[in-house]
């Protein structure tokens, strides 16, 4: 009956687990192992100008949405420079300002993007109906143009986004009329200007327009400069439109970065400046990516995640949550291989501070404090110390003796020293104190071997607690810890030998001295 | 290896985990330890019920007494040491002698008084307790083993160790000591071991390090063969141990003083499997037997029966 209980509550916390896991690898993307990397887009804006001794300030257009795109992190690199991110008039921007500066001044803007993945669909914003624009007074011969052409499409098309895209063709013929000559005037069609120039007419026909600027991603752009796009709404929402051709939407690799014809860069106290724009492409953790899907969907489970925490919490737990790890050696090796340890979780204990040290060096001073700690704790025994002024006198011994071997070791040259810092002292006591009470009870064999012990369980928790899968896993699933705690409960109803029973009672079954025969 | 462990599992040999699991956490609730944790409190139990035990001199609870100690042990000869809550026979001081103001210990050093002063703060400060708690120190009368063992045992004191199941001696070894043990009767520290037939009441197989052993290691004694005085009234004596302490699964431990005859020494609430080795045979076949007798009978030489019907079945189907 216990034993069906335990099996079941171990089979229900398994599937708690994975259950939980499977929902967070398939809604979130995370993924199972360390290195499935995800390209990562890294768009750089570098802002230049001369600056004229006074008080400058950089007021400059950052993305807000980015279209198909979701941000991951942004940064901004600026030396001397006070920073203000806000919104204005809708609009995402970053001020940057300083009391003085001189000569030619540097500022960057670093955005990191991931394409959006297919199943992240963005709730589409409220229909918002927009009151049409003032239809613009032309001049002739612009006016008569305008309307000629105008009126054309009307008759061909059905809806304001039809009507859009046959303006659009007409206006970027190849053999265009008089009328679109009118209307062209030599404007470069890959310009603002031309965009400002589309909106203008289509506000004689009623419709709203505005420019979208984006930059186009391709890998390893330098100096690149913003892409102007054409926007339009037919009453309840915006639809891109290619000012050059009249196809709707967007180009796939469109990262928006502007919406309206403010200037991207203002700069008060500047002259000569510019503003250029440099794409590259790189591999990114894909935990990173996660991370940031999750913050942009605010999603439940996203919400479950360990990096919502700060940065120092992080790495508090990235080894806390492998401490179960350690004890699942501990475990084993106590219940199913039988061998001896000083204390249950002092192996682990141990198995910390090599992460502080590198397990070569963390051994080395493992023994040499130890045995050092032992030769001073049985010249103690001859002072005849009571219990806990003994154990703190140890401890005493154990600091000082660190100071001089970080000492000598920063003489020497070896930084490693300095790390034993982190050693944990008072296991360190405690080891020396158990050990020598073994020593004198049950022999330095003994003590030898719970110490050796310790050491291999110790050594072998530190492999298993630095193993970067595992790690990985825990740290993006600390759910499933509960699939360790259901080992844990089947191992605890383990009753066959322990593997070294399994020689201590060779003689019962294989003895060759055996006089008188075992009983059946 | 594989073949091995089926091997031991036919032979039904315990392992540690099947002895915690199976036997000791159904048999032995926890509340009842401290009944056999605290030999005090053994002790008090054991001359309620009219069970011999070694006399107490005295008990010294708080650092502060430990220097009374002379006092407790004045007019005697020779007197032991050992904290309430020890286990594996550590931390107990034997002291065979007085000379002038120095104590002679079993292996003929002499201490000073304030030697045995420290010893005893250390057992106060629970260097020898389970768990490392604050602990008493036991000074007790020092049994004086009967001649029988001369022969097979280094300095300290040979015990008999019964293991008692549900109230029925199950499997007892003679233990003895060593000069690898210190004198010290327990097995892990190095001591003999010598299974004993239940029957008869003579040793057969003997295990040292746990391994088979048929000499003395330190005289070249043979160790099998050796018949113990007064079998059925030691195993009576273990069996009623049961109403002390209503554990399932009991280790008891005797001494045959010369004088005095058996006293219980300790009781042990999570006695260990060499016994298997030193009989030569695993527990399990014995304790289902047990198991399967029900009603298990309420005195204790009736109990003491049942172990005796199983072992003349075994011999029966052994000769067959």
């Amino acid at each position: 009956m216990k034993r069906l209980q335990a099996t079941i509550l171990a089979l229900l916390v398994t599937v708690a687990a994975l259950g939980l896991m499977y929902a967070k690898i398939s809604r979130l993307g995370l993924p199972l192992l360390p290195h499935q990397l995800q390209q990562v887009w890294s768009v750089e804006a570098k802002i230049e100008f001369d600056a004229s001794r006074h008080a400058t300030v950089v007021d400059f257009d950052i993305p807000d949405k980015l279209g198909d795109f979701v941000r991951l992190d942004e940064y901004f690199i600026s030396r001397g420079y006070g920073l203000h991110v806000g919104i204005r008039h809708h609009d995402r921007r970053a001020e940057w300002s300083t009391r003085q500066a001189r000569g030619s001044q540097r500022l960057y803007y670093r955005l990191e993007a991931v394409p959006q993945s297919d199943d992240e669909t963005v709730d589409p914003p409220k229909p918002r109906a927009l009151a049409p624009p003032l239809a613009p007074v032309y001049a002739e011969p612009l006016a008569s143009a305008i309307q000629d052409t105008l009126g054309d499409v009307r008759d061909e098309s059905a809806n304001v986004f039809t009507f859009v895209s046959q303006t659009l063709v007409k206006l970027n013929a190849l053999t265009p009329g008089d009328n679109i000559m009118v209307i062209r005037e030599n404007l470069d069609r890959a310009s603002e200007q031309w965009v400002g120039r589309l909106i203008y007419v289509l506000a004689g026909a009623g419709i709203n327009a505005r420019m979208v600027r984006g930059v186009l991603l391709e890998d390893r752009r330098a100096s690149q400069h913003l892409t102007p796009w054409l926007e339009v709404h037919n009453g309840s929402r915006w639809e891109g439109f290619d000012p050059q051709s009249g196809n709707r939407g967007y180009p796939d690799n469109f990262l928006r970065w502007s919406v309206g014809d403010e200037p991207l860069l203002h700069i008060e106290g500047g002259r000569n400046y510019g503003v250029s724009f440099s794409v590259s492409r790189y591999a990114k953790s894909p935990t990173m990516v996660a991370r940031a899907r999750g913050v942009a969907n605010d999603s439940l489970l996203a919400s479950t995640m360990l990096f919502n925490l700060p940065v120092n919490t992080q790495n508090v737990y990235r080894v806390l949550l492998m401490v179960p790890f350690g004890a699942l050696v501990v475990a084993f090796m106590r219940t199913i291989v039988g061998l001896p340890t000083l204390g249950t979780f002092m192996p682990i204990l141990i198995a910390i501070a090599f992460r502080e040290t590198e397990l070569a060096w963390g051994m080395a001073l493992f023994v040499l404090i130890t045995s050092a700690g032992l030769s001073l704790r049985f010249y103690l025994e001859r002072l005849q110390l009571l219990l806990v002024p003994r154990l703190c006198s140890v401890l005493v011994l154990v600091v000082l003796l660190m100071v001089i071997i970080s000492l000598a070791c920063g003489k020497l040259g070896i930084d490693r020293g300095f790390s034993i810092a982190l050693f944990p002292i008072v296991i360190l006591t405690m080891v020396i104190e158990r050990m020598s009470v073994i020593w004198e009870e049950s022999g330095p064999g003994q003590a030898l071997k719970e110490g050796l012990g310790s050491l291999s369980v110790a050594v072998l928790g530190y492999l298993v607690m630095k193993n970067e899968y595992l790690t990985h896993l825990v740290f993006l699933f600390p759910e499933s810890l509960l699939i360790l705690l259901a080992v844990f409960i089947l191992m605890g109803r383990y009753t066959g030998y322990r593997l070294l029973e399994v020689a201590r009672f060779k003689d019962i079954v294989e003895s060759p001295s055996s006089d008188v025969k075992p009983h059946p | 290896m594989l073949s091995r462990i089926r091997k031991l599992k036919e032979a039904g040999v315990v392992g540690i985990n099947n002895r915690n699991r199976g036997y000791i956490m159904p048999h032995n609730p926890r509340r009842l330890y401290a009944r056999v944790d605290d030999k005090v409190e053994t002790k008090r139990l054991a001359i309620a019920a009219g069970i011999a035990v070694p006399e107490l001199y005295g008990l010294i609870k708080v650092v502060r007494e430990a220097k009374d100690f002379a006092r407790l042990v004045d007019g005697r000869q020779d007197f032991v040491v050992k904290p309430a809550h020890g286990s594996g026979g550590k931390g107990i001081l034997v002291i065979t002698d007085r000379r002038r103001d120095m104590y002679v210990k079993g292996d003929g050093h002499a201490l000073s008084a304030a030697e045995v002063q420290h010893h005893i703060e250390n057992v106060l400060g629970g260097v020898y307790s389970l768990g490392g708690q604050p602990d008493q120190a036991i000074i007790e009368y020092r049994v004086k083993f009967d001649r029988v063992f001369e022969q097979v045992s280094y300095r300290g004191v040979p015990d008999i160790r019964v293991l008692v199941y549900r109230g029925v001696p199950a499997m007892a070894m003679l233990r003895l000591p060593t000069r690898r043990s210190d004198g010290r009767a327990n097995l892990h520290q190095g001591a003999v071991g010598a299974g004993i037939d239940m029957l008869s009441g003579a040793t057969t197989l003997a295990v040292c390090q746990n391994r088979h052993i048929v000499e003395h290691p330190d005289f070249g004694t043979a160790l099998g063969g050796l018949v113990i005085p007064g079998w059925p009234q030691l195993l009576l004596l273990a069996a009623r141990c049961q109403d002390l302490a209503p554990l399932g699964y009991l280790g008891v431990d005797m001494v045959l003083d010369a004088e005095l005859g058996p006293l219980i020494l300790e009781l042990n609430a999570r006695p260990g499997l060499g016994i298997q080795i030193a009989n030569g045979r695993g527990l399990r076949g014995t304790l289902d037997y047990i198991d399967a007798v029900a009603p298990l009978p309420g005195e204790a030489s009736a109990r003491v029966a049942v172990m005796q019907d199983y072992h003349k079945g075994l011999r029966t189907t052994a000769r067959a």
